[in-house]
């Protein structure tokens, strides 16, 4: 049953693929990719990864596709027909890589195989003394923020540094010389406000659970962050901009990604003033288990802040780059879509040089 | 016939190389952005099947289970996940300026007006 569901999810995930290749219509496009990220999610959980299945699920189908919406706005809503060059080239590029790639698997244990080497080196030792050494169920949560607590460090700091990387390109208030603030407010559906003031407080519930409960069932600080995110840029997609900044000041919102890698980092450094290592949490209390419970606790805390935050700021960034942006000043260089609804129009010397 | 017992790596490679062909075949950036997302997902597919076991069941350990899927390749996709969409913002904002500087996402329009200059 359980191969059929897989091969099922998996031929899906093929069609999405290859009509997010055809789609000449990037908004139809980008809500493909929704759609594909979602049933990846759904094939993650089939194979036994939930964790993993609510990370993609919250910023597969939610983060990422908002984000490509974000820049479409910005840049143009239709692709070009493709160039009229050899399609062979990469034909066969992509051809000899599969084959390779395929050929390459022979060697690998059979799908499901007990006896393959992956099953057999630190895994065996995470299932079986995790309960004691750290004593939490959640394995995914124990490995994650204990026995590779370093990697978890880096992996923040990277989603940190991205933010970083945003912020210097798009800079966050600045808006391109030549716009102006947009005209007139959103004003959506009834139906939507109401939905949004219903889902959105439960959504907010569900990111906490999440990430508290996360030794106990499947999450934590990353899978909290990002849905936490999701929800205030519902509220925001809803209620416009402005009344999300107010609910979180950019004051706030700004330090934040900074607050959770020093959280982080922090509990490192007490462990170290405590007498132990960097990130042995065995130092924070008499009791070994409480003391993993509490280093746990708190670093999952920064992760949660850092992930949540940095989404934010990343939608925050994209959408205020947007905002105002004329389309009637669409074409300069020949684009050569016409419709022009929501697109940038920031040409300032590109008309000029082309 | 142990060829068939390696569908799942089989598909994983299969969307790779659909989301390889996007990137080298098509000239629009936020296509070639969404086809390094589809080469991303089918390498988390790749590596989650690796940590999957015939029986087992999700690593929260409980007294009713025996068997467990690895949990570490659980650990280090869900990462590479918030890391990737974290790369991906930066890859977009890259787009919006290069939309900004050129005028469009085409890379073909985007190399003209390089060589014009």
């Amino acid at each position: 049953m359980d191969t059929v569901v897989d091969i099922l999810l998996l031929a899906f995930l093929a069609i999405c693929a290859i009509s997010i290749l055809r789609l000449r219509d990037l908004f139809a496009m980008t809500m493909m990719f929704g759609l594909f990220s979602l049933i990846s999610a759904g094939l993650f959980t089939t194979m036994d990864a939930p964790d993993v299945a609510f990370t993609e699920a919250a910023v597969g189908a939610g983060i990422s596709t908002i984000l490509i919406l974000a820049t479409l706005a910005q840049t143009s809503r239709r692709e070009q027909a493709t160039p009229a060059r050899s399609k062979l080239v990469p034909l066969a590029v992509v051809w000899v890589t599969g084959a390779v790639l395929i050929y390459g698997t022979a060697d690998l244990p059979a799908f499901g195989d007990p006896e393959a080497p992956v099953h057999n080196h630190v895994g065996p030792h995470y299932i079986q003394e995790s309960g004691k050494e750290i004593g939490i169920p959640n394995v995914v949560a124990s490995v994650l923020a204990s026995y590779r607590g370093y990697d978890t460090l880096g992996e923040v700091v990277v989603v940190f540094a991205a933010v970083v990387g945003v912020m210097s390109l798009l800079g966050l208030r600045r808006r391109p010389p030549g716009l102006r603030p947009a005209r007139g407010k959103p004003d959506p559906n009834d139906v939507l406000k109401v939905i949004a003031t219903m889902v959105v407080p439960v959504i907010l519930l569900f990111a906490l659970y999440v990430q508290f409960h996360g030794e106990y069932s499947p999450g934590g600080g990353f899978q909290a962050g990002v849905i936490f995110a999701a929800a205030i840029i519902l509220y925001a997609l809803v209620f416009g901009l402005d009344k999300a900044r107010q609910v979180i000041p950019p004051k706030v919102l700004n330090r934040l990604p900074a607050v959770g890698v020093l959280i982080y980092g922090g509990v490192g450094v007490v462990t170290l003033l405590l007498g132990g290592n960097f990130l042995e949490y065995y130092a924070l209390a008499e009791d070994a288990k409480t003391a993993q419970h509490m280093g746990i606790l708190f670093i999952e805390i920064g992760v949660g802040v850092t992930v949540a935050s940095v989404m934010l700021l990343i939608y925050f960034i994209f959408s205020e780059r947007g905002r105002g942006k004329r389309p009637d000043e669409e074409n300069s260089d020949g684009d050569g879509d016409g419709d022009g609804d929501g697109e940038g129009a920031v040409s300032r010397d590109a008309g000029g040089t082309a | 016939m142990s060829f068939f017992e390696h569908y799942n790596y089989h598909l994983a490679i299969v969307l790779a190389m659909i989301g390889l062909y996007t990137m080298i075949s098509r000239t629009n950036l936020v296509k070639k952005v969404a086809g390094l997302n589809i080469f991303q997902v089918s390498v988390f597919i790749l590596f989650i099947s690796l940590g999957v076991i015939e029986d087992g069941t999700v690593p929260i350990l409980s007294p009713d289970h025996e068997v467990y899927s690895n949990p570490l390749p659980h650990v280090l996709i869900l990462t590479a996940i918030v890391v990737g969409v974290a790369t991906t913002a930066v890859a977009l904002a890259l787009v919006v300026r290069i939309r900004e500087a050129y005028g469009t996402v085409e890379e073909d329009r985007v190399h003209e007006q390089d060589d014009a200059l």
